[in-house]
Parts: C-alpha cells; structure tokens; sequence
C-alpha cells in the first residue's frame, strides 16, 4: 500500500457525465426517479465493446488432484461467467456506478511473488496485526506464504481453501458457495467461483470459542494481476469467531483485481464476526468483495468494512436473518479521495420473526471521490416484529467529492420497527469554532472531526486490539490527504 | 377493457357527437394508436402545423422507449395500449345508467354527501356536470386582471405567444414513455398564465372548468406564472370518479418567473382500474416558490413523481404527499428535486398508509450538482402499515457533489401502536373508530396543508377506507 498523495488530474478517471448536469436539463430528460438515468444516459449511446475479464478460466491449481463435485461447480461457474452480461445502465443494481470500471482486460491467473517479496510482505503483516490473534494467514497472489495458530480452539478447523479441498472435502461441501443471491454481482461470483480461490476455511464446531480474531492478509501485485480470495466461516451452535481479511498491494500503481468473496453462516445461538480491511494502492487497484450472511435461531453477525485504497470498490453485503431472533449488524467506514469510487450495496433481509439488524455507514469524501450507498431492508412477509435500522452519512470535504445515497425499504410484515436514514453535509463553522475556542488550530480541528466520524462506525466493532489497528490506518491516510 | 353495455353506449353517441366532424374521422379515431389517430386528434382541433409535428414527432418516441419495468411495477405490461381510446370528443365520453353504477361508489357518494347532480357526473352517468355558471363567474374576474385561463387546444391558439415559449420545455417529449404518450394524443388540460404582479385570490378549480367540457385522459397543463405572480390551482376531487378508460397520463408542466409563486394541489380518487401514469414537473426561477401538494387515494397502480427544477438563486420546492393504498392498489408516488442553483431549498414529506393488500411505494430523487453553494434538503417519508398482508417500499436516491450543501433523509415505517387503540377503545370507542383516529393523526399535519372543504372530505374519506381493515 503507499500513502502517497496522487495527483487529481488523470483524464482516463474522468466520471461519465451526468444526464441531470445543470447544462443539460433542457436536452436530456430529467424524467421522473430513475427513468432518465436508465432510458437517456450517455452510457447507453456510447458502443464499448464487452470487455474479457478473462479469456480462460483463472485457474493455476492441478486439476486432477481436486473433488468431482468441486471440479463440477467450477466448470459450471466458468460457464456461468461466459453467459452472463457486462452489467449496464438498466440493471438497477449499478444505477449511479461509473461503468467504466468494468472495462477490465485479458486478467490472468496470477504468477506467485518471489520469496524475497513474500519475505518483506510477511514482516509487513506481523508488523501491522493486532496484539492478541487466534490465527495468523499470509496469502500474496493466491499462495499460502506464512501461517501462525498460536491461539485456535482445539475443535476448530481453520485451514487455506486447498487445503479443505482436501483435508475437508464434504464439510466444505457442505457450506460452499450455497447463497446464490447477488446485488448485481452475479458475473464477478461466477468468475470468482471458477477460479483458484485463496483464503480459509472456517468451521468452529458446537461451542467453540476463540477470544481472538484469526487475521488473514491478502497481497496483491504485479500489472495485470488478479486474485481471488474466499472466506467461509462457520459457526456452529453457540461458537463464536471473528476473522479479518485485509487487502493490501504489494507495491503501488499496479493494475490489480481482486475479487473476493466472504460466506457466513451462524447456526443456533452462533456468533460472527467478519471484517474487511481494504487498503490496497489507491492508484490501479480495482476491488470487488461480495459477502453473506445468515444468522440462525439467536445467532448474530457483525460486518464491518473498512475501505482506504483502491481506485474503484465494489462491496456487496448480503445479511440474512433466517430465524428467530437473529440478528446482523452491519458498519463501514470509508475515506475516499482522490478519484476514488466506492460503490456498496447492502441488503438486510428479515425472514423470520423477532429479528433485528442495524446498518451504520459513513463515509467521508474529499477531491473527487465518489461514494455510493445503495441499502435496502426487506422484511418479508410473515417476519413480524422486526426491529431494523440503517444509517448512512456522508462528510464533504471538497467542493467536487460526489455522494449518492439510495436508503431503501420494502416492508411485508406486520409489527415492524423500521426507519432509515440518510445525510449530506460538511463539518460546521460551530463545530470549527468551539474547538478553536479551545486552542486547537482549525486545521487539526478538521481532522479530529473528520476522524471521529469515521471512528464512530469502527467503535461498533468487538475487540480493542482490532480497533486499534483499523484506527490507525484511518489515521495513516488522513495525514495523507489533510 | 369495456364492457359491451358501455361499448354500446360508447357507439351510440358517437353518432349523436359527431354532427360537427366528418364522419370518417369518428371511425379512424376508434380504439388503438397510430399516426392516424394522432392526425385526427389535431384535425378535430384545427392545430397548427408545428404542434401536428410536435404530436407526431412524440408519437415516434412513445413507440421507441421501452416500458421501465426494469425498475418499475410490472403490473405496466398490463397496459393493452391497442384496447384504449385515446380521443374522445365531446359527447363522445362513455355513458351507462345510474342503475349500472357499483353500489360501493354509490355509497361512497353518500357518504361523502356529494350533491345530486354531481354524483351522476361523478359516475359517468352525465357526460357532462353543470358547472358553466360558476366557470363563467370565475372567468370574468380572472379576465380583468390580464389572467389567461383555457384548455390546452384554446391556449396553444390564441395565446402561442405565451405559451409556446414554455410548452413541452419543463417536460420534454422524451423524458419517459409516458409522456411521449401524453405528448402525440394530449387534450384538455388546462392552460394559465398569470401577469406580473397579480395576486389571484381564489384557488383556480380545474373542477369548474374541465367539467364544463370532457376531462381528458391524456391531459396536459401549462401553468405560467410572471414575476412576483402568486397563483393556487387545484385539480381533482375527493370523490371517487368512475372510469371505464383504463389510462390516464397527463403532462403537467409549472413555470414561476422571478419571485412567483404556485402552488399545485392534486386530489386524485379514480376508480381502481385505472393506470395512473403521470409526469409533473416545475422550473422555479430566482427566488420563486414551487408547492406540490399530492394526495393519492384511488387508482389500480399510480406513478407520479412531481418534481421541481430550482433554476434560480434562492428558488425553493416543495412536495407534500399523502398515499393511500388499499386492497389491489399500488401508489408508487414520490418527488424529485433538482438543485441547479446557489441557496435553493427544497422539502419532501410524504406519509402513506397502507391498508388490507394496498401497497405504497415512495421513490424520490435530489440532485445538488457540484459548485453550488448552501443547497438544502430536507426528506421525510413515514409509512404506516394498516394489516399483516400490506406492504410499503421505500426508495431514494441523493446524489450531493461539494460540501456546501446540506441534505436529510429519514424514512419509517410503523404501525397503529396497540397501546394507542386500546387506550381509545377502553374510552368506549369501537376498534374501527380508534384505527380511523389514529390514521387520521397521522395524516392530520398534512391534511391542513388542503384547502378546507377538501380536508373534510379526506377526513371522511379515510374513515371509510378504514372501515373493515381491523378485527
């Protein structure tokens, strides 16, 4: 990752212009709620050829070593992938995206780095872990570089997906990409399933806990480069795990994908915990990272994600309350600048009765970064007594930062508690001066705001040593950018 | 679709009507639309050249543009665009006897206390409601004072001058399938211009006047409103109006000058076979004021997003909403603000109420482009659900570039708490008579914002909406 601060002035980032710009009213429609953006944007005159994610299945494992029902679903996802289409403008689920970051070429399964690298890469994730762990992992470019378990419950499995292919073949079956459900990711999922996956397996059996979280590093670099890391964590009756992924480039300004894909299932009385660090180069670096959950019978899972690097993100979060009394909580905050765009995608989904979820989201904007939240509760029928909430906020820090908010509810139930919220603005002069008051520079006032904001988020998290080290990097950026 | 009694009716007076037209036009303006039926329609109206072309430039547009049911209820496919009359002259309007009404609308009527002779207007049993009188009365004042008051056919002849400027320019053709349609085959509507300066006093009734001759369809309005102008139009009623046409799609079009106000009040109560797709849109200039006030009680599926473009410094717009949804219903209705100038502000509250399998969805959009400044919004929407099988959606959409700006959205979803009904019950209130209460307070902030006499009758209203949705 490099904290250099990039200059704002890369014409080919450039964002699509907008059909509701002040100029255009009067020549494309403005038409009602979203009919304008789908039926009169540029996008759609605009002829691209369908960019070849890849032209042959991402895969650099043998083939022959791996379980049929395994080598079954990769060829299915493989030709998933060919089938499905390049989102575009009318899918709903990529209204407000800049689709040009699609366009992703000829990506390959990526070589391994060298063990010299891997070497610095290792020092660079011992050096930047929490205190206390369960379980260490380094992954750089899909291959497994360094492990450390000083902590994991006896019962527990926590193996690399290789591994569990063979070690673990129908518990992993078992679990294994069942949730089909996307947010408009489906061709990203499709790839990802076809591809030789890095990341772990996480299967804590019946009350199994780990006071600790089991941190997994994932390094991507190389031009070109793609990599595709999986989690799938599961907690059986009243365990309770946390993992973190974190991503990070191996070096800076490199054209990189990753497409990562993260499944948790908490059974009876389970608890998860599940976080997303993403601080890859903010220079060529494009993220995708689709994530479920399903929370059984008084089962709880918290996500957060926490988004710094990449030039373009896509987050989908799928949470499932499938039971009584589950309950999923979701936070994230984001630090955007520069050109970035953040795109997130939520939906909480009640299926049962008494069920709750929180969304809390935050993201602060500064040059001409872009976010974009599109949220949506979905009670279905019969989940009566439904108690959900979901918050996003959005911090301007420029005068060309750009925030898009779609908070969205679709209600079928009776005896439901539900509300959402959304707000735009920037730090006040009241704010500004009541510090200032207090003899702290208006600069260095700025930034503590700006950083207890997105603090807010990361504070819902559990575990004082993880928080630390999410704070920190909150903080590495800022004085990168402030 | 008809049924054959009223496709009877409908072919009997047409012969009667049709003594001022050549009597082969009557044939080809019959069910379905080509370009034909859009000659016929701006024949009969003696219109100018530029408008036939406007008409059949749009129809080419309503033709190429997909149904937006990629986002859109799907219940649009429904839509059989061939079974649909799409010009009816006067006298041509479809009439049945007072005996073929439905007894629900009858009783309603009664309720209501509608007058007589309305009501049989209100039904379709008469084409046509009396209101010449009270129409003509209005109109005098009116003409005193320079204000321009006609339908959409008159005011695009005798006053292009006025109203060209600003036809089809707040809402162009192409700005969704709908008002394409609305651009190739509209008729009636009403057309005004208020001179700088004027104050109208009384709020302008679409119902004196479009009752005087045949409420369109496909109606369009053009409401121009000059500097430091002030104007109140209101448009509809609170009893349910009969229909047999499944499609209405009406074009309303605002323009307030430099310091102008309008506001535009909206009951809409057709029968529950209706589509109701309309497209409402406002551009306020400095410092002018754009007030939408919506309520949304009848209809099979409404969708209606008034909006309002704030072009000028200091401009502010306004959407205040209320959606009822009962059985087999679906409001899918909204507000949309554009921001495109320095200090505008804009307020959306919307409040629905979901009862027995109704549905209502609200969808909104603001947009505050980059390098404005002090731009605020402020979003509301509350949603109440009535019973265990109804439903309530609820999408925005804000987009905010800079950070100069100020904007707040907040959406919730309840329910008539038990502790509420209970309380009024324990106080000798039937359980429908403490459910109408509690709806009935929910609304209550946004149905003062009615003139008084619609208030009334909203109130009543939705007492009887709520009757039978407990127990």
């Amino acid at each position: 990752m490099s904290a250099d601060p990039r200059p704002i002035s890369d014409p080919s980032t450039l964002p699509i212009p907008d059909p509701l710009s002040v100029t255009s009213h009067f020549l494309l429609p403005a038409g009602r709620p979203e009919m304008s953006m789908v039926l009169s944007s540029p996008e759609e005159t605009t002829i691209r050829p369908a960019p070849s994610w890849c032209d042959a299945p991402p895969v650099n494992d043998a083939n022959s070593t791996l379980p049929d029902w395994y080598r079954d679903l990769r060829a299915a996802a493989w030709a998933r992938y060919l089938a499905l289409p390049v989102p575009n403008r009318t899918n709903q689920h990529w209204r407000f995206a800049d689709l040009k970051h699609l366009a992703i070429e000829g990506r390959a399964p990526t070589t391994p780095v060298s063990d010299l690298v891997a070497e610095e890469l290792i020092a660079r994730a011992v050096s930047e872990r929490p205190a206390d762990y369960a379980a260490h992992f380094v992954f750089a470019n899909n291959r497994l570089v360094h492990v450390e378990a000083p902590a994991l419950p006896a019962a527990a499995v926590c193996v690399t997906m290789a591994e569990a292919l063979a070690s673990h073949s129908d518990l992993l079956r078992e679990h294994f990409l069942k949730q089909g459900d996307f947010l408009g990711g489906e061709k990203f999922a499709a790839l990802h399933a076809a591809a030789t996956l890095s990341g772990l397996f996480v299967h804590f059996p019946k009350e199994a806990v780990a006071e600790h979280p089991v941190i997994v590093h994932h390094f991507v670099g190389g031009e070109g480069a793609a990599i595709f890391p999986h989690s799938l964590v599961v907690a059986e009756d009243h365990a309770s795990v946390t993992v973190v992924d974190l991503f990070e480039s191996v070096g800076g300004n490199e054209d990189t994908l990753t497409i990562g894909m993260a499944d948790l299932h908490a059974a009876r009385g389970g608890r998860i915990q599940y976080v997303a660090v993403q601080d890859l180069s903010a220079k060529g670096a494009r993220h995708v990272h689709l994530q479920h959950s399903r929370a059984g019978r008084d089962a709880s899972v918290k996500v957060g994600f926490l988004n710094l690097g990449a030039e373009w993100v896509r987050n989908e979060s799928i949470n499932r309350m499938v039971e009584n009394g589950a309950d999923g909580q979701i936070f994230s905050a984001n630090l955007a600048n520069d050109w970035q765009e953040f795109d997130q995608r939520t939906l909480q989904s009640h299926e049962a009765q008494h069920t709750t979820s929180d969304l809390f989201f935050k993201n602060a904007l500064y040059d001409r970064a872009r976010t974009i939240f599109s949220g949506l509760i979905q009670v279905q029928p019969g989940s009566h007594h439904t108690d959900s909430y979901q918050t996003c906020r959005n911090l301007m820090g420029s005068d060309e930062a750009e925030a898009n908010s779609m908070p969205g509810l679709e209600i079928d139930a009776d005896q439901v508690k539900c509300s959402h919220g959304s707000t735009s603005g920037t730090i006040s002069d009241e704010e500004i001066f009541y510090l200032r008051a207090r003899g702290i520079p208006a600069e260095d006032a700025r930034k503590m705001i700006s950083l207890g904001f997105l603090n807010e988020s990361i504070d819902r998290l559990d575990g004082d040593g993880l928080k630390e080290i999410l704070f920190t990097r909150v903080e590495r950026k800022f004085a990168s950018i402030v | 679709m008809p049924d054959s009694a009223t496709l009877e009716a409908v072919t009997i007076d047409q012969d009667e009507g049709n003594f001022s037209y050549p009597e082969d036009y009557a044939h080809d303006a019959g069910y379905g639309l080509d370009e034909g039926t859009v000659d016929y329609i701006s024949n009969i109206k003696g219109e100018a050249e530029w408008i036939r072309e406007f008409r059949q430039k749009a129809l080419k547009v309503f033709f190429a543009k997909p149904m937006p049911t990629h986002w859109a209820s799907q219940d649009l496919e429904n839509i059989i665009f061939k079974d649909i009359r799409y010009y009816l002259s006067k006298g041509q309007a479809p009439t049945r006897s007072w005996d073929e009404v439905p007894d629900d609308v009858k009783k309603t009527f009664e309720r209501l206390g509608i007058p007589e002779k309305e009501r049989k207007y209100l039904a379709g049993v008469e084409a046509q409601f009396d209101s010449e009188a009270a129409y003509s009365n209005v109109k005098e004042e009116l003409t005193k004072e320079g204000v321009i008051f006609v339908n959409s056919t008159e005011g695009l002849r005798e006053h292009p001058e006025i109203f060209r400027k600003w036809f089809g320019k707040v809402i162009p053709t192409g700005d969704n399938k709908f008002s394409a349609l609305n651009s190739a085959v509209f008729s009636g509507g009403s057309f005004i211009y208020v001179p700088p300066g004027v104050k109208v006093k009384h709020p302008l009734q679409a119902y004196f006047r479009i009752n005087a001759e045949n409420f369109g369809q496909f109606e369009r309005t053009l409401i121009i409103v000059d500097e430091g102008a002030e104007v109140t139009y209101m448009e509809g009623c609170t009893a349910p109006k009969f229909e047999t046409a499944t499609l209405h799609s009406a074009v309303v079009e605002l323009v307030a000058m430099k310091d102008a106000k309008i506001q535009y009040i909206t009951v809409q109560n057709w029968s529950n076979n209706v589509f109701n797709l309309v497209t409402k849109r406002g551009l306020a200039h400095e410092n002018a004021e754009i007030r939408w006030i919506d309520c949304n009680i009848g209809s099979r599926l409404t969708m209606k997003y008034p909006g309002v473009i704030m072009k000028g410094r200091k401009a502010r717009g306004e959407v205040i909403s209320i959606a009822l949804a009962n059985d087999g219903q679906h409001q899918d209705t909204g507000a949309k603000m554009i921001h495109a100038a320095d200090e505008t502000t804009s307020n959306i509250v919307a409040k629905s109420i979901s009862v027995g399998t109704g549905r209502s969805t609200y969808r909104g959009q603001v947009h505050i482009p980059k390098h404005l400044k002090g731009c605020k919004n402020n979003t509301e929407c509350d949603a109440l659900l009535i019973n265990a099988s109804s439903r309530t959606d609820t999408y925005p959409a804000i987009t905010v570039r800079g950070d100069q700006h100020a904007t707040q959205h907040e959406a919730s979803v309840s329910q008539v708490s038990e502790d509420q009904i209970f309380y009024m019950k324990q106080r000798g209130l039937s359980e429908g008579e403490a459910m109408s209460l509690s709806v009935n307070g929910f609304v209550n902030d946004l149905v003062r914002e009615f003139p008084m006499e619609y208030s009334v009758e909203l109130k009543r209203l939705i007492d009887m909406e709520m009757e039978g949705s407990v127990g």
